[in-house]
């Protein structure tokens, strides 16, 4: 079997087990739906305002989506040993690891979109203009998260003391990421929105960089 | 789906060690398994019976030694050696249905009419009535011949079974010994652990019997075998 029928009927089980215990959408979207209220209420904001600190916010809440979510990952496929069962079942063990990014990207993408038009209201900041180029920001960032995430989770799992080890490895790799996905969003919520193209190559070459890594030492962070 | 007969394989184990920190799990083992052969594993808890299954299911990698597969393309990666493993744990998903969790690998796995075969097989291991249930509200007994099935999903021609007939009621431990008759007679090689005498030991051509993470006996003897197995049950 391909890669990527192997990726998708793994994806597949992914989406089924989510959305049959909706454990991790719930507590991700009320965790960072508590973050966004809260501070609307702590700063009351006007719109000059959420211009300048609404893109650290937005994303200082996706990291914490993120970092709640990423770590289930591959905790949960140690609870039967069922990541044993998945590498002696596929034929390439990159599909375990594609299926879990897609996964991660899909559900951080779910949280987002859930999130905006609240953000929007609590903060008076217009996005309905820049929808398209928004969620382009979005995606590129949240792939990112996910690609390092997933990574950090499947190298944490096999770690003692492993919820602390993730947040601790993801923190200072995510830096970079962060500050091009939150100058990116800046730019479009500014008073003349407008798409920054040299933070938007930035996080397309994140993402390609640690996508290829990834893709090329996969295999061993799945080993024993 | 290959039948076993076409595929058969062999396993050679040289000098394999594996060392977790400084200890010793396994030391310079060194074993051929014939393609066919039947080979029970017997000793004391932590003498490293599974951790030598792991090896040849590759899902370890020995921290010295090598394992090879006769024809030497067998072992190219998991999927095509045809390795069917029984670990402690189940490898199934609590959060999945038994028809479920049976579909997903059989699609992974590439069998072809994914659908009959599961149903074949939930036929087989009597969880037919009970294939839309949840594996979480299964009794342990049931979730091993859940286990069982995933294992026998391709046919595989390496068997390798971690003390298989835990939680097993006696049609079940029956049914899996059958099963087990019928894969070595189609020329499957079975590498098991066992502790004591069953139905499923009497499938064993060869014992081997482990201390320490060392080979301290290996007969192809029958009393001699038997000797091998009660000594670990002892």
């Amino acid at each position: 079997m391909s890669l990527f029928s192997n990726t998708s009927v793994l994806l597949g089980k992914e989406l089924r087990t989510e959305f049959r215990s909706r454990e991790l959408l719930t507590t991700t979207v009320v965790f960072i739906l508590m973050v966004v209220v809260l501070f609307s209420f702590t700063f009351d904001p006007t719109r000059e305002e959420s211009r300048r600190f609404g893109p650290g916010l937005l994303w200082m809440a996706f990291l914490f989506a993120a970092s709640l979510m990423l770590q289930p990952g591959f905790l949960r496929e140690q609870t039967n040993d069922t990541l044993s069962a998945l590498r002696l079942s596929v034929s390439d063990p990159f599909a375990i690891f594609l299926s879990k990014l897609c996964a991660n990207t899909l559900f951080l993408l779910i949280t987002e979109l859930l999130l905006l038009p609240i953000f929007a209201v609590l903060y008076n900041v217009p996005l309905l203009g820049v929808v398209p180029q928004l969620a382009l920001v979005l995606f590129l960032g949240s792939l990112g998260l996910s690609v390092t995430g997933t990574t950090l989770s499947a190298i944490s799992a096999q770690a003692r003391m492993r919820e602390l080890l993730l947040p601790l490895l993801l923190l200072p790799l995510l830096t970079p990421l962060l500050i091009a996905s939150t100058e990116a969003t800046a730019a479009l919520f500014a008073e003349n929105p407008a798409l920054r193209w040299d933070w938007l190559a930035f996080l397309i070459a994140f993402d390609v960089i640690f996508l290829t890594a990834v893709w090329l030492f996969g295999e061993y962070l799945l080993e024993e | 789906m290959t039948p076993p007969e076409a595929r058969r394989i062999g396993l050679r184990f040289e000098n394999i060690d594996k060392r977790y920190g400084g200890l010793y799990a396994l030391r310079r083992i060194s074993l051929e398994i014939a393609p066919g052969e039947c080979v029970a594993f017997a000793g004391r808890n932590g003498s490293g019976k599974t951790t030598l299954l792991r090896i040849a299911a590759q899902l370890v990698r020995p921290s010295a030694g090598k394992l090879t597969f006769s024809p030497a393309q067998a072992g190219a990666s998991p999927a095509t050696k045809n390795t069917g493993f029984v670990a402690h744990a189940t490898m199934v998903y609590d959060e999945l249905t038994a028809e479920e969790n049976l579909l997903l690998f059989a699609r992974l796995l590439g069998i072809p009419e994914p659908a009959k075969r599961v149903e074949s097989l939930l036929h087989d291991v009597g969880l037919f009535e009970r294939r839309d249930s949840l594996v979480r509200t299964f009794s342990r007994g049931m979730r091993q011949r859940v286990a069982i099935a995933r294992a026998l999903l391709h046919e595989p021609s390496v068997l390798l079974l971690d003390e298989p007939s835990t939680g097993l009621d006696p049609q079940g431990a029956n049914w899996l010994a059958e099963t087990l008759w019928r894969l070595h007679g189609a020329g499957s090689t079975i590498l098991m652990s066992l502790h004591g005498e069953s139905e499923i030991s009497a499938l064993a051509t060869r014992g081997i019997r482990l201390d320490a993470g060392t080979v301290v006996a290996d007969t192809q003897n029958g009393a001699n075998l038997r000797s091998i197995l009660t000594f670990a049950s002892a």
